[in-house]
């Protein structure tokens, strides 16, 4: 028996993650939504002294960033176990792993993407320099995917579980530590003018590696929480 | 044997025996089922039928045994069995915000090509005509169901895992659902059924599974 490539099967899950999303825009959103109001209240809350904000920006930005998608990982796989759909992905012929990587593909670009094109602005209201900028989006745009795998891959191990939540954030920060440490040192050089093309290699770097294990991780873990 | 065994086993069950927490559900579980035949799995609640269909369909691991498809292990084919199993479970598996349509075009499109005009008849077939573009949330538990036969009619799948397929339907429903089982056996597909009530499909091509 035959059945459809894999190329189609990515673009069908992709493709309806994408519509269920913009059906409920609002609760997209919500990632993005915490990353602005989070990095907006800093300069209201501190004094706005364009020195002290200067200072901040880059861990404010990047930290922000990463609880952002880890709000959002809570929410990847939950409705999709919960109405069942999740066990008709398990049973199809294509492989789970490319299914579940269609889904945080899809994750990435409602949660993840907005936030690397929000940076800009977020970055003029914290007095980030106009040369940094480039470069934190860069950076986002290759830190971003990252959080998104590895809290599907934590998320799809955590789904079974009844209060998951506070669990998931335990496993997804030890894992992503790396990505806030060389994302906050990317913006942190540029905004002193140095180059920063090492770190992008290592961010570049660990982004592959993301790709070429999250799938079977969360392939694996999702086998398990759905026994 | 019965009267339609013609033929190998397609499926075949081996001491499959399983447990949840310290409760042993079944043990020494073995069947065969040959083309044309329907498995009616019977017993209280809470015996672990529904837990047997998801060990069969290899959502669950079993603690031992083995289940096998066309001589060939399950748990080693995955990608072959699926291909030509359809599963029913309990819940619909739909998604609340896509359209019965929606919905069935991407459940079907993972795994056969199917034009829009066959999942049209299949809903037509099950009397979803005017409901095809109605999001799943709106219809009925009734007609959720349906939309879930439906998918099972146009799968193309050999081999139909139906966990309580009579659940919510009514009458002309459940009627529809013996007609749509009658048909696949004589396609010489293959049935495991689980359901309390009995069901009106002829005598001849059913072995029945007694848990607990």
């Amino acid at each position: 028996m035959e059945w459809p490539g894999l190329g189609t099967a990515f673009w069908l899950q992709l493709t309806r993650d994408l519509r269920l999303a913009f059906r409920h825009i609002g609760q997209a959103a919500n990632p993005l939504m915490f990353f602005v109001m989070v990095t907006t209240l800093f300069p209201l809350a501190l004094s706005p002294a364009p020195e002290l904000l200067m200072a901040i920006a880059p861990g404010v930005i990047w930290v922000s960033a990463l609880l952002a998608s880890l709000l959002a990982a809570e929410s990847l796989f939950r409705q999709d176990i919960e109405d069942g759909t999740m066990e008709q992905l398990a049973l199809s012929p294509q492989p789970l792993s490319l299914l579940l990587l269609a889904k945080t593909a899809s994750h990435w670009l409602m949660t993840g993407l907005p936030l690397v094109l929000m940076a800009p602005i977020v970055g003029h209201a914290l007095f980030l320099p106009a040369e940094a900028v480039p470069a934190t989006m860069l950076a986002l745009l290759l830190a971003t995917p990252v959080l998104s795998l590895a809290g599907a891959v934590m998320a799809a191990l955590t789904v079974g579980l009844r209060r998951g939540g506070g669990l998931l954030s335990l496993l997804i920060l030890p894992i992503v530590m790396p990505v806030l440490i060389f994302g906050a040192r990317a913006t942190d050089m540029s905004m002193q003018g140095l180059d920063v093309s090492g770190v992008m290699y290592l961010l570049a770097a660990v982004l592959l590696l993301a790709v070429s294990l999250a799938p079977a991780g969360m392939s694996a873990a999702m086998r398990i929480s759905l026994d | 044997m019965t009267a339609a065994g013609n033929g190998a086993a397609l499926l075949e069950g081996k001491g499959l025996e399983l447990w949840r927490g310290e409760r042993r559900l079944f043990t020494g579980v073995s069947f065969e089922l040959r083309a044309g035949e329907l498995l009616h799995i019977v017993g209280p609640n809470g015996c672990g039928k529904t837990s047997l269909l998801r060990v069969l369909c290899g959502l669950t691991l079993p603690e031992t045994g083995d289940v096998y498809w066309c001589s060939k292990k399950v748990s080693r084919n995955r990608a072959d069995f699926h291909a030509s199993t359809c599963y029913l479970g309990h819940r619909e598996s739909l998604k609340a915000d896509l359209t019965a349509e929606e919905n069935l075009v991407f459940q079907l499109g993972l795994r056969c090509w199917l034009s829009s005009a066959d999942i049209h008849a299949a809903l037509d077939k099950v009397g979803l005509t005017k409901q095809r573009s109605v999001p799943a949330r709106s219809l009925s538990a009734g007609q959720k169901r349906r939309v879930s036969l439906a998918r099972a009619l146009a799968s193309g799948a050999r081999l139909w895992i139906l966990d309580e397929p009579y659940t919510n339907l009514d009458v002309a429903g459940r009627e529809l659902v013996d007609q749509m089982m009658s048909e696949h056996l004589e396609r010489d597909g293959l049935i495991l059924l689980v359901a309390h009530q009995a069901h009106g499909v002829a005598a001849g091509v059913m072995r029945r599974l007694e848990l607990g």
